[in-house]
């Protein structure tokens, strides 16, 4: 059973790596082929250093992610903070609302975002101002679907918080700000983090909003991926896949050894 | 504490700009014709797409059921490890999901080609190609790959929060091993199933991505809602009232699965 199991999990993982590693292996074959080995080449790197559309879609992605999830994280760590203080029925109605782009199909959220965007392009070059989708709709649309995984990752920290101690700061003469920031803050902020890495990954991830809400001005790497793969055979993408995989896989490992050593702590500390 | 529940304005604004208003906009594009008078011919004209969207349902099944029966006994067999492997073996369950989506499925492409891996190994050990990619075990296949990791997830967190004294409890009272997993595990992590079922079906039904790329000419219903509104076939009335329809549909799916389970506000964050 034991082996078996393990048998089992080992498949698993074949089944998710195998293709990863296929790809990676080819990112550094000297032909465009994708399955015969040609020999080891490092040119579909060179080629993507000097691919500019892909450059300036990296730099897109990352500023959007990064001002999306900033946003985000104030807009739904205040929204959780208020949302948790409500009574029953208006809380119970907000997290309905909350709920509605998580649950949703991404291609309804991005058609009805580029619904909302061209309504109001319309009104403005009404009086003579001319918009166009770019960088600004897509920091929007993104911030639009960051903030609810910011509220249910503050929430249940919130939940858990000993309501006491904030109105026993206030007793001992802080001001409500002072009180927010000194006793709710330091307690909520390991949901606000995770909050706030989860919008920042998803941001990075996300293809299709950004699909339906990026002019030509500004394009996320998703999209830009998108119309590559429409294209022909083009081995750039693999050796774009190498650096994506390679990059996420030593920053978590970073992250890992982090947590492990923290964890280690603490055991060492009880005992 | 009034004060407090000011702070959440900010996001009721933004939230009735970004959410509720969208939706409202393709509830109205819906129901009106170009001129803007009231319709429902886009429904009509919707009608015309029912055997994809049942084809969109029924792909999306499929891969959901794979999902299950390939993902539980996984997230089953990484509970009972040892706490230190549990959290590598997550990790290494996670980590494809870091990748951009588009570039495994782009991977999958690779593999599946005529000429590709896949087929090249079969030729070199005498057996005949076979045509894999542009078929709907494809985009299935797809579907499976990039959506697994959803429901490993929570089921997996589910298992692992189960109160072990009860699985004693029964085999104290003399359960053997299949009725302990009927009666005890089984229930106890619906929850999970429940929650994995939604976080793999939403996203099947409504791709367009696999389909375009591992399904070659094939229409799932959310291929049609982008081509109404970037295609050649320029409609946002029919688009909006395919979407709407699609809504309805993960709605109703939502509604039923909630029955099962009480609450859920959790369980869709892990």
């Amino acid at each position: 059973m034991k082996f078996l199991s393990k048998f089992y999990l080992a498949f698993i993982f074949v089944f998710l790596y195998a293709p990863i590693l296929v790809m990676i292996i080819f990112s550094f074959n000297d032909s465009k082929s994708r399955s015969v080995w040609e020999g080891f080449s490092l040119k579909w790197y060179k080629d993507l250093m000097s691919d500019s559309a892909i450059i300036d879609a990296l730099k897109t992605t990352l500023i959007v992610a990064i001002i999306a999830s900033l946003c985000a994280t104030v807009i739904g760590t205040l929204a959780a903070v208020g949302i948790n203080a409500m009574k029953k029925k208006l809380k119970g109605f907000l997290m309905l609302a909350t709920n509605i782009p998580m649950v949703n199909p991404e291609i309804v959220t991005g058609v009805s975002l580029m619904l909302l965007f061209v309504s109001i392009f319309g009104v403005f070059s009404a009086i003579g101002i001319n918009l166009e989708f770019g960088m600004l709709t897509l920091i929007l649309a993104h911030i639009s679907f960051n903030i609810p995984y910011v509220i249910l990752s503050v929430l249940p920290k919130l939940r858990q918080m000993n309501k006491h101690s904030y109105e026993a700061a206030l007793d001992l003469g802080c001001n409500p700000l002072k009180a927010f920031f000194k006793v709710v803050m330091p307690e909520i902020m390991p949901g606000v983090m995770t909050g706030m890495l989860m919008a920042f990954t998803l941001s990075l991830d996300d293809f299709v909003i950004s699909y339906c809400t990026s002019g030509t001005s500004a394009q996320t790497l998703s999209v830009v991926i998108y119309s590559m793969t429409r294209k022909s055979v083009n081995p750039k993408i693999n050796a774009l896949s190498a650096l994506m995989f390679i990059t996420v896989f030593l920053l978590m490992l970073i992250v890992n050894i982090r947590q492990m050593r923290d964890s280690d702590a603490k055991v060492g500390a009880k005992r | 504490m009034t004060s407090k529940k000011v702070m959440a304005l900010p996001y009721v604004f933004w939230m009735i700009l970004f959410t509720i208003v969208p939706l409202g906009m393709v509830l109205y594009f819906a129901f009106t014709t170009e001129g803007g008078g009231f319709t429902l011919a886009n429904f009509a004209e919707a009608a015309k797409y029912m055997p994809s969207l049942m084809q969109s349902i029924w792909l999306g099944m499929l891969a959901t059921i794979i999902c299950l029966l390939i993902g539980y006994p996984v997230a089953y067999i990484i509970a009972k490890a040892s706490s230190r492997s549990q959290r590598t073996m997550i990790l290494l369950i996670m980590m494809p999901m870091w990748m951009n989506f588009l570039l495994r499925t782009y991977a999958w492409m690779t593999l599946l080609e005529d000429t590709g891996i896949i087929n090249d190994f079969l030729a070199s050990i005498g057996l005949p190609r076979m045509h894999l990619i542009n078929t709907e075990g494809a985009i299935v296949l797809g579907m499976v790959y990039n959506f697994l990791p959803f429901m490993i997830m929570p089921i997996y967190s589910v298992l692992t929060k189960m109160d072990k004294r009860l699985i004693e409890a029964a085999q104290d009272l003399g359960s053997n091993g299949v009725n302990v997993f009927r009666k005890i595990i089984m229930p106890l992590s619906l929850p999970g199933i429940i929650s994995g079922i939604t976080m793999v079906f939403v996203p099947a039904v409504s791709t367009f991505v696999v389909s375009k790329m591992l399904g070659g000419g094939e229409m799932l219903i959310g291929d049609i809602i982008e081509s109404q509104f970037f295609g050649a076939t320029y409609n946002p009335y029919l688009g909006a009232a395919l979407s709407l329809i699609l809504m309805v549909l993960v709605l109703i799916c939502m509604t039923v699965m909630n029955q099962f389970s009480d609450d859920d506000e959790e369980a869709l964050l892990i």
